[in-house]
Formats: structure tokens, sequence, C-alpha cells
């Protein structure tokens, strides 16, 4: 990690090392807000400040922050910025923020901050580190994004709130999927997303030696 | 009584923190591979829930709410800055604690200790708790409640997880895919329980 150009420390994130697909950081809040297009758009705003800011503010400190507490101090600087993007949100996006409830300040926890800030931010400039947290924090917001614009379209027939398929209790066609709002459709999106990350980047499917394979290969005399 | 029966109830089951709220979803899905790590974890979890979801109401009580400690000034936006601050505290409170009184214990819980400090679940809680403006034994049903929920969930991916490595798994979804997929399906289970009370 120590030599990036910032070119690669900005499109890496995005699909080759994507923080939910591969890294699986942060997933609890990318299920949790995806079922409106217009709170997961909020999250992503909120989520990429805090990463592009706490990147570079612990990349500026890296050198003044004892190694045996280096932990706590991350966590205070992230709360920080939390603290300053919730206020923010309840002062502009009031109504967003109540449904976002405590997912906006689940973002202390969550991991993508922290993974990049003790992975990425305690190594380089504050500079590049600025690149590589608005990029994983984009690189989250496609997930997100792509989440959230299947959840809405599928489970209310609308995007941003806007309706696109009419649905039948208005006197459309379309019957909503009231699956696709519950928790399980998020589970089952992110999934297949995840599926067809490695279909199509088939470097990063994981080598998990797998017994079902194994034995068909032994049936087919191919160990032997 | 009831009441808090009903709330623990609720708190395992019905809202259950890793399949109804998706909280805690990073070591969810990372430790359970082996049935007897995620059964470490999730008491690890149990453990600590119970002891920072009560301090934490009664630090937003005496401290954070308008009045008690400076006269009409709304600390309340030091909420998450005090709540992960117990949390962290907490965890290493307990890490010490074990490994002074109850080696065992300790050895067993190993690496996963010091992770539940930055475990969702555990900062979720709090929140909710915060939010709902649960008293201080209510407090205690939730956190200890919710841990338990997680604990069930997480031993449950873990055996299926377990099972699941002697099937075919189609090549880009083994896995992480696969995984989450089966987490779908748990949730759908556990929607079963939702609208049930004691």
């Amino acid at each position: 990690m120590a030599d990036v150009s910032p070119r690669e420390a900005l499109i890496d994130p995005l699909f080759n090392n994507n923080p939910i697909a591969l890294q699986v950081l942060g997933i609890c809040s990318a299920l949790a807000v995806t079922t409106k297009m217009e709170t997961a758009f909020v999250m992503s705003l909120a989520v990429i400040a805090v990463t592009t800011l706490s990147n570079t503010v612990i990349s500026m400190l890296r050198h003044h922050i004892p190694s045996s507490i280096r932990i706590i101090v991350q966590l205070t600087v992230i709360a920080s910025l939390v603290i300053i993007t919730d206020q923010v949100l309840k002062a502009f996006v009031y109504d967003i923020a109540q449904q976002l409830s405590v997912f906006v300040g689940l973002i202390i926890t969550n991991c993508i901050v922290m993974g990049r800030a003790e992975a990425f931010a305690m190594q380089n400039d504050p500079k590049l580190s600025a690149i590589d947290g608005f990029a994983n924090g984009v690189g989250y917001s496609i997930v997100l994004m792509a989440g959230a614009f299947f959840r809405e379209l599928l489970g209310s027939g609308s995007l941003f709130g806007i309706t696109i398929l009419t649905p039948v209790s208005q006197g459309g066609w379309y019957v909503p999927n009231g699956l696709m709002l519950l928790a399980p459709a998020a589970f089952f999106l992110i999934g297949c997303f995840i599926w067809a990350v490695r279909a199509w980047k088939p470097e990063q499917i994981e080598e998990e030696l797998h017994v079902g394979a194994l034995l068909e290969l032994s049936n087919e005399g191919h160990l032997r | 009584m009831e009441h808090y029966l009903s709330l623990a109830t609720k708190a395992i089951f019905v809202e259950n923190m890793a399949l109804a709220f998706f909280l805690g979803m990073c070591s969810f899905l990372a430790v359970s591979k082996k049935v007897e790590q995620a059964i470490g974890l999730g008491l690890a979890v149990v453990f600590v829930l119970g002891i920072t979801c009560p301090l934490n109401q009664m630090l937003s009580d005496a401290l954070l709410k308008a009045g008690p400690l400076v006269g009409g000034i709304d600390l309340g936006f030091l909420q998450f800055l005090t709540f992960i601050g117990t949390i962290a505290a907490a965890v290493q409170i307990v890490e010490m604690t074990l490994d002074r009184y109850m080696p065992e214990l300790y050895n067993a819980l190993g690496i996963f200790l010091p992770l539940i400090a930055v475990n969702c679940a555990i900062l979720g809680a709090s929140l909710f708790m915060a939010e709902r403006s649960y008293t201080l034994p209510e407090a205690t049903v939730f956190g200890i409640g919710s841990g338990i929920g997680w604990l069930l969930a997480i031993a449950a991916l873990a055996a299926i997880r377990e099972k699941m490595r002697y099937s075919n798994v189609p090549g880009p979804l083994r896995g992480l895919g696969i995984t989450f997929i089966t987490v779908g399906l748990m949730s759908v289970g556990f929607m079963a329980f939702s609208g049930i009370q004691l």
C-alpha cells in the first residue's frame, strides 16, 4: 500500500476492491437505509464526507498518534466528524434525518471508516488519504444506490419518491413487490450484486476448499 | 414483570439485531465460519451489551439530558462521543477483569473481545435505547435481550455455513455471496415472529 498513484487510489475501490463486495466492510448501514433512493442518497453523502475527512485528519495526525492508543484516537476523530454530520443533517434535511434514525450515528462504527483509517490513512500522506477516503465512500455509495434503486423501483414503483411504475392502488398496472421493502430483500440484492461483480471479475472468487467439488473431481478420476 | 418479558421477547426475536436491523453485520459474516467461535463471540456480545446498555442509560440520564449537569443546556449532541467512549472503556475493563479472574473464558474469547468495541450492534443498542428513552431496568433487559438475539442468529448462521461446505455452490457466488443469500433466507424465517406479543 506504500506507493499508490492517486489514480489507482481513486479507481480501485470502485469495483476492483469495493468496500462492500470485497472487503466486507460497512454492510450494516448498506442494508438498512436502502428502502428508498432518497435516504440512501443522503446516507451516501454523509458517508463520503466522513470517510474523506476522517482519512485526511487521521493521516495528518499519523506521526503524533502513539500506536497503543490509536484506536481510541481514531474513534474520537470519527465520532466528532459524525456528530458534525448529524447536526448538519438535522439542520437541513430534518425529515430524512428522522428516517435514518440511529444509522447516522452508526457511521462511527461503520467498518469502512475505521478500516480505511487503519489500513490506509496511517501510512499515507493526507492528499492521497483524502482521495482514498473519497473513493471508498463512492464505492460504498454505488452499492447503496444500486440496492436502493431496485428496492424502491420494485417495492413501491417509484424513484426518489416520483412514481415510475404506477401501482395498482392508484389505478395503474404495477403490483408492488412488498418483499423488496422488507429486510431480507436487502440481503438477496447485495448477494446478487456480489455475484455479478465476481462473475465479471473472476479473480475475486474466494478459493474456499469445497468438499462437493472435490468429491466430483475424485469421482471423475481427476484426483488420482 | 410481563412488560419486561414482552420487551425481552421483542428484543430477541421480533427486532433481532442482526436479522431485522442488520447490526453487527461485519463480525456476523466474518466470524460465522465455525459454530464454536460464533458462540464465543455471541456470548461476549451478550456480556458487553448487558453492561454498556444500562451504563449508557445512566450516563445519558445523568449528564446529557437538558438540565442535570449544565442548567438549561442540552448536551445531547455529545451522545455519540459519550456512548462510544463508554463502550470502548467497558470492553477494555471487561477484557482486563476476565484476564485476571477468568483466564479460561478470556482465552476462549481471544481476539473477539477487543473487536466488540467496533461492533455496531453494541452502539446500535445504546442508540435505540436512547431514542426510545428506556428506563434503567428496561435498558438492562433490552441490552441482554438484543445480545441473546444476536447470539442465536450468529450461532444458527455458523451451523448452516458448516453444512454448506458440502454443497456445490456456483463459483462467483461462493463465500460471501451465498452467505448473504443464506442470511436473507434466515431473515425471512425470523419475520415469522413479527407481530408476536406476550
